[in-house]
């Protein structure tokens, strides 16, 4: 199979501080990889390195053979990223907060409306974020996944807060969306239940101060 | 551990302990001669008498007070294109010594406006323009310390540089439209249309000793801040490791 | 990418009207502010009218400012600013789209407000429609510098006052021409040069602001 995904030699600086460094993998078509490693490890920055907001102090990112740096936003449009904070904004109702991320990324009101209903929030639609609890945030910041089409999904710690139900319908979510060609990177201490997943302990990986 | 910041400023510090010396003694040597020039030695304007001998410090001060606000905008040009750490360490360097040229340029203008213009300050053109540039400034310095982190600190403000840069000519070109606006030509104008050759000679001897100065200040300021930066990266290490 | 532009501006100026009051906010310290000057410098009609000018402007420049604090921060508080920043379009055209809300709920309110402030300060009518001309021409200039302004203090915990700080000095031009104006009109002139001048002001800001701004808030987000 051949990688869609490949990074190659990644290292990343925070401060003065290296925090990895000399990071390499490549994930195929329907591959997930599991980012494994103590608080202050990095899995965030990687994470964030690889959505590109944090700049790789070393190193490439391809997507499909092609280096990311050079049509970052055509590289965007295959991303989707579900970080710590959930960017829900209490005065829109959660329909609303929904279909703008939706439509940012080329979604519709038919998807949305099925992201909703998988994560078991169509029958808040109309409630305003503001009233929501953590982990129905937390269900909202997910639907975004599944409201526009990505092919690679990076998430840090998406199962915190979520409920049992809630977790099986991420498992389900991600495993549907790897039977589609779908990749995705994941930061989780094991709360998820991912088939036959790569992974990548960043405790280990990560160079002799 | 050591990490790309201490890699080339490793060199500076080196390189930069040899010219400082000569700096700060051609600086000192150069002042001295200008202001024994300018004060005592240059004959005095036949209008203003000695009040004109405040020139020799104010029109270097402002002089500099451009020249370190350029430098300042070319090393963070430098810095976010080539992303040269000693380039953002340069232009932090050089903000407080420009901000104190030109408070210097300010207070010795405002002096000679005692005498010339019978009052401490007049909204003229160039004090005003000069003005808007101490607090261009003295936001600069404010934005580069106001953040945990000084590397983001230094990108911060130096993006407000460059945009400070753009803005300067525009400002200066709304003074002078604003000061027509409001004060036709009832002020002097602080310096003639010629300049007699004994009043030229210790004004250039004073430009090049402020001139040099800058450099000797700039370098132990670099270096000062060199080294806080690689306390901070110790520091880091040993928490991080 | 229209679509996203007029989805950033939709959202933001919603999220201002739904907050309530962030628009009424920014009018009512423009009132107030302006209301101080006949306390401070007494209430005759001529020197009212004399200095309205400047005091609209003033104010008006002081109001935009404080307003500033809202169009990045909130966003990179609960995550939305980073999702933004990985939407498939540039950041550049996302900034602008707010630049453009913050214009929408502050610049435009202002405006609006500004005559009837204008009378409350006894200016003449001959200088109204170069008030209502320089502040429509004005008001963007201030977003746009002060978007920058607001993006380079995000990594900033306090930042109301440094960036008026950083903000204020950049405006000085705005402010020159836009008094210049109205002034040209009560004295008989014509306001156009001035109005070009600040039209030239906005094109210029329009080009280079949204950049810095964009490169500011990738900072931020790093």
């Amino acid at each position: 199979m051949t990688a869609r995904l490949a990074v190659e030699g990644l290292a990343c600086v925070r401060g003065e501080r290296r925090v990895f460094e000399r990071v390499d993998f490549a994930l195929g078509a329907g591959e997930a990889l599991v980012l494994t490693g103590p608080n202050g490890a990095g899995k965030s920055s990687l994470l964030r390195t690889l959505a590109g907001l944090i700049e790789p102090a070393a190193g490439r990112i391809a997507w499909d053979g092609a280096d990311v740096a050079e049509d970052p936003e055509a590289f965007r449009a295959q991303v989707q990223a579900v970080f710590h904070a959930d960017a829900v904004k209490p005065v829109l109702t959660v329909a609303q907060n929904l279909r703008f991320w939706a439509r940012l990324r080329g979604g519709d009101d038919a998807r949305v409306g099925r992201a909703l209903e998988r994560l078991g929030l169509a029958r808040l639609a109309d409630v305003p974020g503001g009233v929501l609890s953590a982990g129905q945030r937390r269900r909202l910041a997910l639907a975004r996944l599944l409201a526009a089409p990505a092919a690679l999904w990076l998430m840090d710690e998406p199962a915190v807060t979520l409920d049992r139900d809630a977790v099986a319908a991420l498992g389900a979510a991600i495993a549907d969306h790897r039977a589609g060609g779908g990749l995705v990177v994941v930061a989780t201490h094991g709360d998820i239940a991912l088939a036959d997943a790569h992974r990548l302990d960043l405790g280990a990986a990560r160079g002799a101060a | 551990m050591s990490w790309h910041l201490l890699a080339s400023p490793a060199r500076f510090m080196r390189y930069s302990e040899r010219i400082r010396p000569w700096a700060s003694a051609l600086a000192l040597g150069a002042i001295a001669i200008g202001l024994y020039q300018g004060l005592f030695a240059s004959p005095a304007d036949y209008q203003q008498g000695d009040t004109v001998r405040i020139m020799y410090v104010h029109v270097p001060s402002a002089w500099m007070a451009l020249f370190c606000y350029t430098a300042m905008a070319v090393s963070s040009a430098g810095y976010l294109v080539w992303k040269q750490p000693l380039a953002e360490i340069a232009a932090r360097a050089t903000a407080p010594i420009g901000a104190c040229f030109t408070a210097l340029a300010l207070a010795t203008g405002s002096l000679w406006g005692k005498p010339m213009w019978g009052t401490w300050w007049v909204w003229d053109a160039r004090l005003t323009s000069v003005l808007v540039l101490l607090f261009l400034y003295l936001g600069y310095m404010a934005l580069a310390d106001a953040f945990d982190d000084p590397v983001k600190g230094g990108k911060a403000a130096s993006i407000l540089a460059l945009v400070g840069f753009v803005n300067v000519p525009i400002v200066k070109f709304s003074v002078d439209w604003w000061n027509t606006l409001h004060q036709p030509v009832s002020v002097a104008r602080m310096d003639g249309p010629t300049i007699d050759p004994a009043m030229l000679a210790p004004l250039l001897i004073m430009a090049a000793g402020f001139t040099l100065y800058y450099v000797a200040l700039v370098i132990v300021r670099m270096q000062a801040l060199v080294l806080e930066r690689r306390v901070r990266a110790l520091q880091q290490v040993a928490a991080g490791a | 990418m229209i679509g996203t532009f007029a989805a950033i501006v939709g959202r933001d100026v919603t999220l201002a009207v739904r907050r309530g009051g962030d628009a009424a906010t920014v009018v009512a310290f423009f009132v107030v502010v302006v209301t101080l000057f006949p306390f401070g410098v007494g209430p005759e009609p001529n020197l009212l009218a004399r200095i309205a000018p400047g005091v609209l402007w003033v104010a008006a420049l002081l109001a935009a400012t404080l307003s500033l604090d809202r169009v990045f921060r909130a966003d990179l508080e609960d995550g939305s600013l980073e999702l933004l920043a990985l939407a498939p379009c540039p950041l550049v055209v996302t900034v602008l789209a707010k630049v453009l809300a913050h214009w929408l709920t502050t610049g435009l309110p202002l405006l609006l407000a500004a005559p009837v402030l204008a009378i409350l300060l006894n200016l003449p009518w001959d200088g109204f429609e170069a008030l209502i001309g320089a502040l429509a021409l004005g008001t963007p200039s201030l977003s746009l510098i002060g978007a920058v302004g607001a993006a380079l203090t995000l990594g900033v915990r306090r930042a109301g006052v440094l960036v008026a700080l950083l903000v204020l000095p950049l405006a000085v031009p705005v402010l020159t021409f836009g008094v210049a104006a109205i002034e040209a009109a009560l004295t008989g002139q014509t306001a156009a040069p001035h109005l070009m001048i600040l039209s030239g002001f906005l094109l210029g800001a329009l080009a280079l602001a949204p950049w810095a701004a964009a490169a500011a808030v990738r900072l931020a987000l790093d």
